[in-house]
């Protein structure tokens, strides 16, 4: 297990620094820079700012030396806000997006698996028809076309709820954008929970606990919902990319001050060191969960356990 | 009243024009026991699982079952609970599926009791301690605690029957329950069965397509086909005196170790086909779990005359597949070679010339997972000819395959078909085509007949046979069916752990073992007559570990003549009257059959 473990964290290595060559290449590959300005600086001006953010040097140049930071958890100062590091940019704004992120994931989780759960038990009845109908649109229709869409009827129509981060109270505002961020994941949980729960209910085991007499609800309950659940677990590292990605777009629709949006302010802006660290970031996050469930499904299945 | 009545039971499915059960009526009385044989698709499992209410939502059920007085065809799921494991309990066929992978033995037992509220959760835990107990399990604590993948094929078994008595029904439904086992399990599971029936007084209804199981286990049989009860008496009156055509097919099919021997004699002044000398095959295990060699086939040899039939037969784990695999090339042998009419083979396929290879042919076990699924039976017998023979006109392949679908008893209209539209006979009959197509010198078949029903497996033997007489084909037989072995086998290599025990004529091994192995598996095989007290545990126990095998002798620790001898050196092959043998005590011992 162990040794399973140190070979995946090494094996992590090499994508984060393709993740971040593909990344530093893209952001310096885009027309302009940081500071370009309407009102055209002296050249000596220039000149010093490039060399005090070392944009005279070659890219081979800057990419070792953004390695070099990354190595001591540098992340570079902004370009932007200049009086703030990026790693500071993002620690101030992480608490509030990993609020967001947890409270759509635990949503996702309860109403995918609920919806799932039901669906499958009631298969090919008039509820299993309206839940997974619901699901598909729920895949189908993107965030940045649910959020606005949300706006526009609970907030400006109905009036029930803030239309922005600025309105509410605390709890209030929080609902749509948590609501918006979890839909996508509750369709694709419910989906694959119905799927798999139909497949275990399915399966010979299930029969021998039939003709044990067990009820439908101790079969769920002693039997079922563990191996039903297992291959919800290896979708949680998907999930929780998509809900990173899907944060970005919510954030930016509601003008929530988290990472997502400094994420679309320093492209907008060409800030280079801000993107590349969220970018960075994110990708160690995505990589590093997706190793924790790994290992999680190992210890979960007794027949990997003891490999 | 009987215990069990069952009246004009029909069951029909909207996708299939017949209905799978016609009119059953069948009475089961109080501590009695049942068989009832049939092959594939005659109804037998559909009957059982109508008994539990275990057929699934779209099967049309007419007719009654009663159970002590009470209907149970279309009652509710609750009150199917009350009589599900505490009145009536079932055994399902395959151990490996039908125990939950996730929960702990114990807890899966445990939970029948308390669901039932039998008990409470104290009294439960010792009560399932009790029953592992009684069902031979050697360590009840342990297993207790033991997920099923940790447990053999038998052990777990053991453990379907525990979990089906602990609720004391009156009457156990079990479900080709040893199918899935080797021969030797199966003797110790049906010994299991026979005694708890004894003790506990509840009746059996056991549902086979073996009629030795059936001869040594039940008092009454009930013989079905094709939906139909077709005969049904004493099984004493039935084996001696059967009355309805088909269950006279059934015992003529049926093989027994008394079978009829088919094969034609060799002739001895052909040379040898295939020299297999010190051929070994191993595996290495991880280096994490401590880098362990697995030996799966120690150095052994043996030799193939044309027209000559060699059968392999032993436990599953004795190396018999891996065997057949080293002489094809297709797994790298660790030593040793193999002779294709006396010239050396590479040992690995690839490096084969392609006269070689179209020579040395396969059939494997299972008919439909070998065809691939997206071919047409015409291009699943026609792509090795499309590989050996070149440049050959489109109609002349054409003509070829006709002709070989011809002469394995295939309509030339299934040519057009796909694997999946034909049955587990025509399947098996296309792999065989498949094979001999290319007219092979040699074929190994791998369990060739196993998932075949009785009376198909009897074809397509003959039909094997026939193809011997006409070309002179040498065959490798691998099965774990000694009444197979008897019936179309010129020598025997039996086989234990992937060490030779015996190489022996057939006429030899079945009427003079001399391995003490060799003789406990011919003991375990059912036996087609009634009278003849089936012998209990001929051989106890299980195999021990690959990977860490005894000392001496492999089979010492389950040898009932074994001596300090046999556990402190190995024992060389030695002639024993044309027998070759690997026993210290071969010359000594009289295990006369």
């Amino acid at each position: 297990m162990l040794r399973y473990a140190t070979l995946r964290i090494l094996g992590a290595i090499p994508t984060l620094l393709l993740v971040i060559a593909i990344a530093f290449l893209m952001v310096h590959s885009a027309p302009g820079g940081p500071f370009d300005r309407e009102r055209v600086l002296a050249p000596e001006v220039e000149r010093n700012i490039e060399r005090a953010y070392h944009l005279d040097e070659s890219l081979p140049e800057q990419f070792s030396r953004y390695l070099q930071g990354l190595l001591h958890g540098d992340l570079g100062p902004s370009y932007r806000y200049r009086d703030y590091t990026v790693a500071e940019l993002i620690g101030g704004a992480l608490p509030l997006s990993i609020r967001l992120g947890a409270l759509a994931m635990a949503l996702a989780l309860v109403a995918g698996v609920s919806a799932g759960m039901v669906a499958a038990l009631r298969k090919n009845t008039i509820i299993d028809r309206l839940v997974t109908g619901i699901a598909m649109i729920g895949i189908s229709v993107p965030v940045f076309v649910i959020a606005p869409l949300m706006v526009l009827v609970f907030a400006v129509f109905l009036n029930w709820l803030p239309a922005s981060w600025t309105g509410g109270n605390a709890a209030n505002r929080m609902l749509m954008p948590v609501i918006a961020l979890a839909l996508p994941q509750i369709a694709y949980i419910a989906r694959l929970t119905r799927a798999s729960m139909i497949n275990v209910m399915n399966s010979d085991f299930v029969r021998t606990a039939r003709a044990q007499g067990l009820s439908t609800i101790s079969i769920v309950r002693y039997h079922a919902i563990k191996p039903a659940m297992l291959p919800l677990l290896s979708y949680m590292g998907p999930a929780i990319a998509g809900v990173l990605t899907g944060s970005v777009v919510v954030e930016e629709v509601f003008g929530i001050p988290g990472v997502g949006q400094f994420f679309i302010r320093g492209a907008l802006n060409r800030d280079y060191t801000l993107v590349l660290g969220i970018t960075v970031f994110y990708a160690t996050l995505v990589i590093f969960l997706n190793l924790i469930v790994d290992l999680l499904y190992g210890f979960l299945d007794p027949r990997i356990r003891g490999r | 009243m009987s215990l069990l009545e069952i009246n004009e039971l029909t069951i029909r499915y909207a996708d299939t024009p017949e209905p799978v059960v016609k009119g059953l009526t069948l009475a089961v009385e109080r501590g009695e026991s049942i068989g009832i044989v049939g092959e594939s698709g005659s109804g037998k499992t559909q009957s059982a699982m109508a008994i539990m209410g275990l057929l699934p939502a779209n099967a049309q059920v007419s007719g009654t079952v009663h159970f002590d007085g009470t209907e149970l065809t279309g009652a509710a799921d609750h009150v199917l609970n009350q009589y599900r494991a505490c009145r009536i309990a079932m055994v399902f066929q395959d151990p490996r599926t039908a125990l939950n992978p996730y929960v702990r033995i114990g807890k899966q037992l445990r939970r029948i009791l308390l669901e039932h509220k039998i008990c409470g959760r104290a009294e439960a835990n010792v009560r399932t301690l009790d029953m592992l107990n009684k069902v031979g399990l050697s360590d009840p604590e342990r297993q207790f605690r033991a997920f099923p993948h940790e447990l053999s094929g038998g052990m777990r078994q053991r453990v379907m029957i525990g979990a089906a008595l602990i609720g004391e029904p009156d009457l156990l439904v079990a479900d080709e329950p040893t199918t899935a086992l080797d021969v030797t399990v199966q003797a110790q599971i049906l010994s299991l069965v026979r005694r708890l029936h004894a003790e506990t007084n509840s009746a059996l209804l056991l549902i086979t397509h073996d009629l030795g199981v059936v001869a040594g286990n039940c008092e009454r049989v009930v013989v079905m086909d094709r939906g139909r009860l077709v005969e049904e008496g004493m099984t004493r009156g039935v084996f001696r005196d059967p009355a309805s055509e088909k269950t006279r097919a059934l015992l003529l099919a049926a093989p027994h170790i008394d079978s009829i021997v088919m094969s034609e004699p060799v002739s001895a002044d052909t040379g040898p086909v295939l020299e297999i000398e010190d051929i070994a095959v191993s595996f290495k295990e991880r280096r994490s779990k401590g880098g362990r060699s697995l030996h799966a086939v120690k150095p052994m040899s043996f030799s193939l005359q044309e027209r000559e039939t060699v059968a392999v037969v032993g436990e599953s784990g004795s190396g018999k597949t891996s065997l057949a695999r080293a002489i094809l090339g297709l797994l790298p042998a660790d030593g040793g070679q193999v002779c294709f009419l006396g010239k050396t083979l590479p040992a690995h396929i690839g490096a084969r010339k392609n006269t070689v290879r179209r020579n040395l042919q396969m059939v494997f076990q299972d008919p439909l997972a070998s065809l691939n699924p997206a071919m047409s039976v015409r291009e699943i017998v026609m792509e090795p000819l499309r590989i050996h023979e070149r440049g050959k006109k489109k109609a002349g392949l054409n003509n070829d395959v006709a002709v070989m679908l011809a002469s394995v008893g295939l309509d030339p209209g299934l040519a057009g078909r796909y694997p999946h539209e034909l049955s587990g006979g025509q399947a098996q009959r296309v792999a065989i085509a498949r094979s001999l197509i290319l007219k092979p010198k040699v074929l190994i078949c791998d369990e060739a007949v196993a998932a075949l029903d009785g009376t198909v497996q009897l074809e397509i033997l003959k039909l094997l046979l026939a193809e011997q007489e006409r070309s002179g084909l040498s065959l490798v037989f691998i099965t774990h069916d000694l009444a197979v072995v008897r019936q179309i086998s010129h020598r025997v290599l039996v086989m234990y752990m992937g060490r030779l025990c015996e190489i022996a004529k057939n006429e030899s091994l079945f009427t003079r073992p001399r391995h003490p192995y060799a003789k406990a598996l011919l003991s375990s095989v059912p036996v087609l007559d009634p009278d003849a007290r089936p012998v209990d545990l001929p051989l106890a126990g299980e195999a021990s570990s690959m990977l860490s095998p005894p000392t001496g002798c492999l089979f010492h620790p389950r040898c009932q003549h074994a001596v300090a001898a046999c556990s402190e050196s190995v024992p060389e092959l030695i002639d024993c009257d044309g027998s070759l043998v690997a026993c210290h005590r071969a010359a000594e011992l009289d295990l006369g059959y």
